[in-house]
């Protein structure tokens, strides 16, 4: 194996560059911290944000078809555009945001190879310049039930042995680390992994740089672990970010047909009344 | 100066700015503090990490030294998150100079006036919440 499933899927930095004036292109930088957009930018580039753009502002769930229609339209995002993700951290939530736009059935999306980190290495622009375009009409369509999992279908995953990957640290997996103190919110009541998930961190598939590993590293790493292609995966972390990359790298990378992203993960599993877990270092 | 639910001076400076402004506003100056985010003090040892956290939060350190009975915080904080940098601006600020005392009879829940719950949601302030409680666990060690 020697390219990836997909290749038309990740855009290099260069790339990016080449097309910062063209207007079919749309780059969103999508971060987990909330003002690190603000504190500069690709030129051209517009925000989104994990917890205050993407999900419901009630619910536990993310926008609705409605409301990521209004999104997209404030974004200048027509039904055609080429939508390039970046961000912070390794790209967790450019691809948490690639995910949920495929959730609603954007064709066109792409993740720039390395994220931000990459770009601002390289020594290329940032801008703090405020930018508008004009609103579009979009239509979405979906959701793609097919790359999402939910709570009862772990469930059923777990109970006929299918694949988990569980792609938080080790420590998190063991259940060693739960949450810091002063942060319980975020955290969960109990510790561990969901019984049968095996252990691969996130950060295996991507290199120093946060590029992604090569088409026949990642291959090795994930059939070594017997998640091959034949099966049906669900990947899941703590809040479901970092398990959007593992999904990316298991359907666009390696060309696995059924995978989906569990996006509740240990932060609605590990608060679940009788939900079965196993601690330690599992299979 | 150590009634149970005051502030030291500073900050209730800093949080009364916050309050009085608006939306987006509080963010622009949660910024201002991030950007000037001092350099941490080549005299002192580099601290270790606050806590172990989960690798998807920010790792903060932190260090103090104590002159004259009065505490001073520094911290560590990654350049690539904003966020908790202008936490941990602002904290250092508002406490230079405070007793232990002082910074022990802050109230857990004192940035909740600021109003960035409004702006950010409320679970981005648990680096708020966890640099308080950091704050305070090393200034209990000087009444010790």
């Amino acid at each position: 194996m020697t390219a990836y499933a997909h290749p038309e899927v990740l855009v290099d930095t260069e790339w990016v560059a080449q097309h910062l004036n063209d207007p079919q292109v749309r780059l969103v930088e999508s971060d987990e911290d909330a003002l690190l957009y603000e504190t500069g930018h690709i030129p051209g580039a517009v925000k989104v944000d994990w917890f205050t753009t993407l999900q419901h502002p009630v619910r536990r769930d993310f926008l609705t078809k409605e409301e990521f229609e209004t999104l997209c339209s404030s974004l200048g995002i027509a039904n055609d555009t080429t939508v390039v993700f970046y961000g912070d951290k390794s790209n967790w939530f450019a691809v948490y945001a690639f995910w949920l736009f495929e959730y609603y059935g954007h064709q066109d999306r792409r993740v720039m190879n390395g994220g931000r980190a990459k770009w601002v290495s390289e020594g290329r622009m940032l801008t703090t310049t405020p930018l508008a375009y004009p609103p579009t009409t979009y239509h979405a369509t979906g959701p793609a039930k097919d790359i999402r999992a939910f709570r009862d279908d772990v469930m059923r995953h777990l109970e006929s042995r299918q694949p988990l990957v569980d792609v938080r640290s080790t420590k998190e997996y063991t259940g060693e680390l739960l949450h810091m103190p002063g942060y319980p919110q975020e955290g969960a009541q109990r510790g561990g992994h969901i019984p049968g998930a095996v252990s691969i961190p996130w950060s295996q598939a991507v290199q120093e740089d946060g590029t992604f590993k090569s088409p026949a590293a990642l291959r090795d790493l994930y059939q070594a672990h017997g998640i091959t292609p034949d099966k049906d995966t669900i990947a899941y972390c703590r809040i479901g970010e970092r398990s959007s990359l593992t999904w990316f790298v298991l359907k666009y990378l390696l060309g696995y047909p059924k995978v989906r992203n569990y996006d509740g993960s240990w932060t609605e599993w590990g608060n679940l009344v009788g939900a079965p877990i196993e601690k330690g270092e599992g299979a | 100066m150590t009634d149970s639910n005051s502030l030291p001076a500073r900050l209730e400076e800093i949080v009364n700015d916050f309050e009085v402004c608006e939306g987006r506003e509080k963010l622009e100056m949660l910024l201002d503090y991030a950007r000037s985010f001092p350099p941490f003090p080549g005299h002192l040892q580099r601290p270790d990490e606050m806590e172990e956290v989960p690798e998807c939060m920010t790792p903060v350190q932190m260090a103090a030294e104590v002159k004259d009975g009065a505490l001073y915080y520094y911290f560590l904080v990654p350049e690539e998150s904003p966020t908790v940098r202008g936490y941990a601006a602002l904290m250092m600020e508002g406490l230079k100079g405070s007793t232990p005392e002082q910074v022990l009879a802050i109230p857990a829940d004192f940035y909740l006036r600021m109003g960035l719950q409004h702006v950010l949601t409320a679970q981005r302030l648990n680096g708020m919440a966890a640099i308080l409680a950091h704050v305070k666990r090393r200034a209990a060690t000087e009444l010790n």
